[in-house]
Order: structure tokens, then C-alpha cells, then sequence
């Protein structure tokens, strides 16, 4: 039995009456764990007896807290409410000393700032509309300073922290390889059976390799790969600038005459623009290894038709297109999470809050520009 | 007030603590008496956080066990280490306030996690701790609000929010301005002299020190083990170790009346 428990029972309460008054002798130790029950105790006591005066005598306490302390003032208190002068007796040195702590001017003291309260419906949709149109200015003037420092960097090279792009492609591509080439490939898989569950009722097994590398390299590998990275690295990004800023970094570094975006983003964006459009390469690869594996064992075809088909339907045209797309997704997934980083201002809780808004903006911008993409390329075509 | 007991309330016994090769701390060993303010000294570092974070169970030693009122900390059940997380409180170097909750929601979390008490009777106890170390009226301001003295004095009253047996403090005043530390000090006297609890003060302000403390003891970055143990008043008069004096009597080589007309 813990300290905490024990104390509970540590205590005993006795009361005898002389004339009017009630007197209550305190044996044992009361503190935290005990405080609802000697409490309640006390208060029946007086309410019960209703004395015209009530002593509390503390010679046989052995332990005393200043919650206990705080209880037997709120006692006086309520023994005060019912006409009863409560006093205390018998205080040794030390239950002095922590009477002397509690301060009565604290306890009733209004707070100096009200608690938040909930808006209503109204307020809460004009904070909502504020807040979205001031992310919306952060946003463009972010990726303005973005295009502003790329362009420094361009016309600088030797300003570029290397050994950053480098350990950023190997963060963002280099660790992402396993679970893009796995994710692929059973995105492949499931496209190749689900095809061939319905291409197989009109006897056109032989369209699924089409479908699959079609549907892969125009679709599915840019915009999963984007999605693979803005999870695993667009919100890294986000968390570390944002810590950064939590921690004064990104003070000291303009102190010191950096510019944080050309310092931290640029990096981080030119990593990612050049990894991006290699894990989609290879995820159109895995993804295409995965129809494979379907085409051979579950359509009767052979690895040869099936290469020469998907092959077919191919043009340089769609791989091209992929590609630019991958590096404008790079750039939203980099660009987006270097800039809610940069919104941070304290706390653990808003590095967690811009991270996750990090990636549902990236994924929500990726999709939207992808049906740019879309359009635009079925024109150019 | 606590209850009567002569046996040391925590005892440090040869511990030793290695991060691989390197040794931090090497065959430790003191106690920490009942109601005293021990403030472990040493330049920076030398271990001392390392050690405070060895005497609340944070911190696993390589060799060496650390007691809490007969209790192998490193050695105990979850039970036992629940009680003994209950009978301390520790202020840390940045404070730590949890900075989404309100300083009511700080100091409340330890009260409606460990005890079954109401929510007025919290809200009481809040405001008295707060009025402890004087923030009252400050519950509904957010730890952001806060200037750093006042963060370490909300982190106190957090600290103190169970009416703990020990309270620890790494680097009780670091950062702050002597006016702010030297309150802050005041009230780690009124409150050991007043709720009598027992106190374990990392520092390496010297006023502070000499200030606080009931007794100090003074580790050694090249030893890794205690160089000297005593009352700040007979170690600054009386010790003969030349790292404990230059300590105590601040003897670093002095360059501020070099030349200077070079500076423009």
C-alpha cells in the first residue's frame, strides 16, 4: 500500500461538546488524499451539533499539507456562513508556517484574463474567412520570396548549400525508394486484377497491360509519389523549419544577415524538384513490375507480350509530361511545407497543427493543379 | 509539516553514468536529508543535470542505485515509482509548462490525475498555488503570456501542486535578471521554511548558491565525482582545493583591464 493510501486512513477525528462550544481534536495526518473525508467529517460534525462556537484543536497532527491547510480555512469559512466562530488551537511552529502561505487575497481574487469562450456561429465563419485570406497572402508572398531566392540561387550558384540538397535527396528519395517501390507496385497489382475482372467479360485480356502502364505513368505514379512524399517529407519540412522558429533559429539566421528562405526552402525545393521526378520514374517502374506480375500469372500472358503491349501505348510524349508534373508537385510539396514551417510561432502544438496542414495543403494543391495538368495536356497533345 | 523521520530521504549510492565511452558521472554518492536545500554545484558540464535526472528516475545509471526513503528507484515497480512520481516535483531548466494547456490546466493535471478531489476543490488549490508564488490571477493566461521569470515561478506551483516530499530545480534562475533570480530565491526559501520541503538545487549562480543553500556539494568535469561537500560558508572559507576556491571566489583569468583603444 502506497503512502498515498495509507494516509487516508491515518487519521482520526474526535469531538466533545463544553457548554456551546464544540471542540474537535485533529490526531494523525491529513493532507491531499484525505481531504473529501476529514472535510466532510468536520462539517457534519458542526452541522450536526450546531455549536455556538467551534474549536479545532491540531496538538495530534503528524502530518499536514497545504491542501489540509486550505480545507480547514474553507471549514472556518463555512462554519462562518452558519453564524459558528470557528477558531484554531493548539498550532505548532510548523502548521503555522504553512497557514502563512495561503494567501486569502489569492484565493478570492478574480482571473486577470477571462477564459476563451466559444464564438458564435457568425464570429466563427468571419475568423474562418480572415484566416483562409490571410493564409492565402501568406501563401503567395511566401512562394514570391521562394521564386525571388531560387532566382538569387540561379544567378549564385556558389550561395547553395550543397551538402543540404544532397542530405534532403537522400532524406526525401534515397529512404523514400522502399515504400514508393512497394506502394507502386501493389497499386500496379490491384489496377492489373481489378482491369482484368472486367476487361475479361468482352474477352480484351490483352488491353489490361495498356490500362495499367497508361493509367500509371499519365495518373497514377506522378500523383501517388507526390502524395508518398508530401506525407514523408513535406511534413519533415514543415516540422523542422517549425521547430526552428520555435527555438529562435530562424531569428538568429536573419540576425546573422541570412535570408531563411533562401537558407532553409531553397534546399529543401531543389532537392525535392530533382527526386521527385526519379521516384516517379521508379514508381512507374515497380507499378508496371506489378501489372507484370498479374499479367503472367493470372492473364496467361507472356512477360514478353505484356512489355510489348505496355509498351505500345506508351509515347515519350506522356513520360515527358509525367515528369514536368513531378517537378511542379515537388515544388508545391517542398514549397507548401517550408512555408506552414514558417508559420509557426510557439509552442508544440502549433508545430503539430502546421504539419498537418502542410500536407492536407499539399495534397489538396497537387490534386488541383494535376487537373491542370490534365486539361492542358490533352490540348497540347 | 511531514512526518518524523531521521533516515536520509534520498540516497545516492555510487552511481555511475556512461553514455558509450564517455563517462558523465563516476562513483557518486552523497544523501539528502529531510527538510535541507542541497544545491549541487559545478561548472558547466560537469554532470549535474545528468545526476538531478539520475534522482527522479529519468535518467538509468550504469552502475550504482539511487534511493528515494528506502526505495531502489531503479529497481521499482510501477507502483512504487507512481508513489514516488507523487512525492516529487521537479522544475526544469525551461520550465516545461505545457504551453496548449492554461496555467490552471498546468497545475491542475498532476490534482485531477492523483487525487479524486472536485473540480471547485482543484480550482481552490490552484489559486492557492498560484498565490504561493505570486501569479494569482494569472490561471486563464496561456504559458506564451508569460515572462521567463514567471514561467519558472507557474512551473514551481506546478511542481508543487502535490504537495510533494522533494522538489528538484535544474538551473532554478538560468536566463533570468538578478532581481528575478534573487526573488525567485526568496521564494525557495519561504517555501522550504514554510511547508518544510526538502529541496535537491542544481545551479552555478553563486549568490544563489550561497544564498539557498543548506549544503552544497561541487562536481568535477575532470574527475566526474564529487570534489567537495559542505556548507556554501565553509567551502568558500576553508576548502584547499584550488577548483572548489577559483569556484567560489570567481578566479578566472581577468582580461577587462587589457588594452582596449582598439575597440572602436
Amino acid at each position: 500500500m502506497n503512502d498515498q493510501q495509507d494516509r487516508q486512513k491515518r487519521y482520526q477525528i474526535s469531538s466533545r461538546k463544553q457548554d456551546s462550544t464544540l471542540l474537535i481534536c485533529l490526531t494523525g495526518e491529513f493532507g491531499l488524499n484525505n481531504l473529501p473525508a476529514f472535510t466532510g467529517e468536520i462539517k457534519n460534525l458542526f452541522r450536526q451539533q450546531k455549536p455556538g462556537a467551534l474549536d479545532i484543536d491540531f496538538s495530534g497532527i503528524t502530518y499536514f499539507d497545504s491542501a489540509a491547510a486550505l480545507a480547514m480555512i474553507q471549514i472556518q469559512k463555512a462554519a462562518a456562513a452558519e453564524n459558528i466562530v470557528c477558531s484554531f488551537r493548539n498550532l505548532n511552529n510548523e502548521t503555522k508556517g504553512i497557514f502563512s502561505v495561503i494567501y486569502e487575497e489569492a484565493l478570492s481574487r478574480a482571473p486577470l484574463k477571462d477564459v476563451i469562450k466559444r464564438e458564435n456561429l457568425v464570429m466563427q465563419i468571419g475568423d474562418a474567412s480572415i484566416r483562409i485570406f490571410q493564409d492565402a497572402v501568406n501563401f503567395i508572398t511566401f512562394f514570391g520570396e521562394l521564386l525571388f531566392a531560387l532566382a538569387y540561387t540561379l544567378r549564385h550558384p556558389q550561395s547553395l548549400r550543397i551538402k543540404d540538397v544532397l542530405f534532403y535527396m537522400k532524406r526525401a528519395g534515397v529512404d523514400g525508394l522502399p515504400i514508393v517501390g512497394l506502394i507502386s507496385m501493389l497499386i500496379g497489382l490491384i489496377l492489373a486484377f481489378m482491369s482484368y475482372l472486367q476487361l475479361r467479360l468482352i474477352g480484351a485480356n490483352i488491353y489490361v497491360p495498356s490500362l495499367v502502364s497508361f493509367a500509371l505513368i499519365k495518373e497514377l505514379g506522378p500523383i501517388m509519389t507526390a502524395i508518398l512524399v508530401a506525407g514523408r517529407s513535406g511534413s519533415a519540412f514543415a516540422a523542422e523549419i517549425g521547430t526552428m522558429v520555435v527555438n529562435e533559429e530562424v531569428d538568429a539566421l536573419s540576425t546573422m544577415g541570412f535570408d531563411p528562405v533562401r537558407f532553409l526552402a531553397v534546399p529543401k525545393v531543389l532537392a525535392a524538384a530533382i527526386v521527385v521526378p526519379v521516384l516517379t520514374l521508379y514508381a512507374d517502374f515497380f507499378g508496371n513490375i506489378g501489372g507484370l506480375i498479374v499479367g503472367i500469372t493470372g492473364l496467361d500472358l507472356t512477360a514478353n507480350t505484356y512489355i510489348i503491349q505496355s509498351l505500345k501505348t506508351i509515347t515519350v510524349f506522356d513520360i515527358v509530361t509525367s515528369l514536368i508534373k513531378a517537378v511542379f508537385f515537388a515544388g508545391i510539396i517542398a514549397g507548401v511545407g517550408c512555408q506552414k514551417g514558417f508559420q509557426v510561432r510557439a509552442g508544440a502544438q502549433d508545430v503539430g497543427k502546421y504539419t498537418t496542414s502542410a500536407v492536407v495543403t499539399a495534397i489538396f494543391l497537387i490534386v488541383v493543379a494535376d487537373s491542370i495538368f490534365a486539361v492542358m495536356f490533352y490540348y497540347m497533345r | 509539516m511531514h512526518l518524523p523521520d531521521n533516515e536520509p530521504i534520498i540516497v545516492v549510492e555510487n552511481v555511475t553514468v556512461r553514455f558509450g565511452s564517455n563517462t558523465v558521472l563516476e562513483n557518486i554518492s552523497f544523501q539528502v536529508h529531510r527538510g535541507e536545500i542541497l544545491v549541487v554545484v559545478g561548472e558547466s558540464g560537469c554532470g549535474k543535470t545528468t545526476l538531478l535526472k539520475a534522482m527522479i528516475g529519468l535518467q538509468k545509471t550504469t552502475a550504482g542505485r539511487v534511493f528515494f526513503r528506502g526505495m531502489d528507484i531503479m529497481a521499482a515497480s510501477e507502483a512504487e515509482l507512481n508513489n514516488f512520481r507523487q512525492n516529487i516535483g521537479v522544475l526544469f531548466q525551461s520550465s516545461a509548462l505545457f504551453s496548449s494547456m492554461t496555467l490552471r490546466e498546468n497545475i491542475a493535471l498532476p490534482l485531477a490525475e492523483y487525487t479524486s478531489l472536485d473540480a471547485d476543490t482543484i480550482d481552490l488549490i490552484v489559486k492557492m498555488k498560484l498565490g504561493m508564488v505570486n501569479l494569482a490571477g494569472y490561471e486563464n493566461h496561456s504559458p506564451v503570456e508569460l515572462s521567463g521569470g514567471m514561467k519558472k515561478r507557474a512551473g514551481i506551483a506546478r511542481a508543487m501542486a502535490l504537495d510533494p516530499l522533494v522538489l528538484f530545480f535544474d538551473e532554478l534562475s538560468a536566463g533570468l535578471d538578478p532581481i528575478t533570480a534573487a526573488e525567485l530565491d526568496n521564494l525557495i526559501l519561504k517555501t522550504n521554511e514554510a511547508l518544510g520541503t526538502t529541496m535537491v538545487v542544481v545551479s552555478h549562480e553563486l549568490q544563489s548558491i550561497c544564498k539557498i543553500a543548506d549544503r552544497v556539494i561541487m562536481l568535477d568535469k575532470t574527475t566526474k565525482g564529487i570534489i567537495a561537500e559542505g556548507t556554501p560558508g565553509d567551502l568558500k572559507e576553508k576548502s584547499t582545493d584550488p577548483r572548489v576556491h577559483s569556484f567560489f571566489w570567481r578566479q578566472v583569468p581577468d582580461n577587462n583591464k587589457q588594452d582596449r583603444s582598439y575597440v572602436r
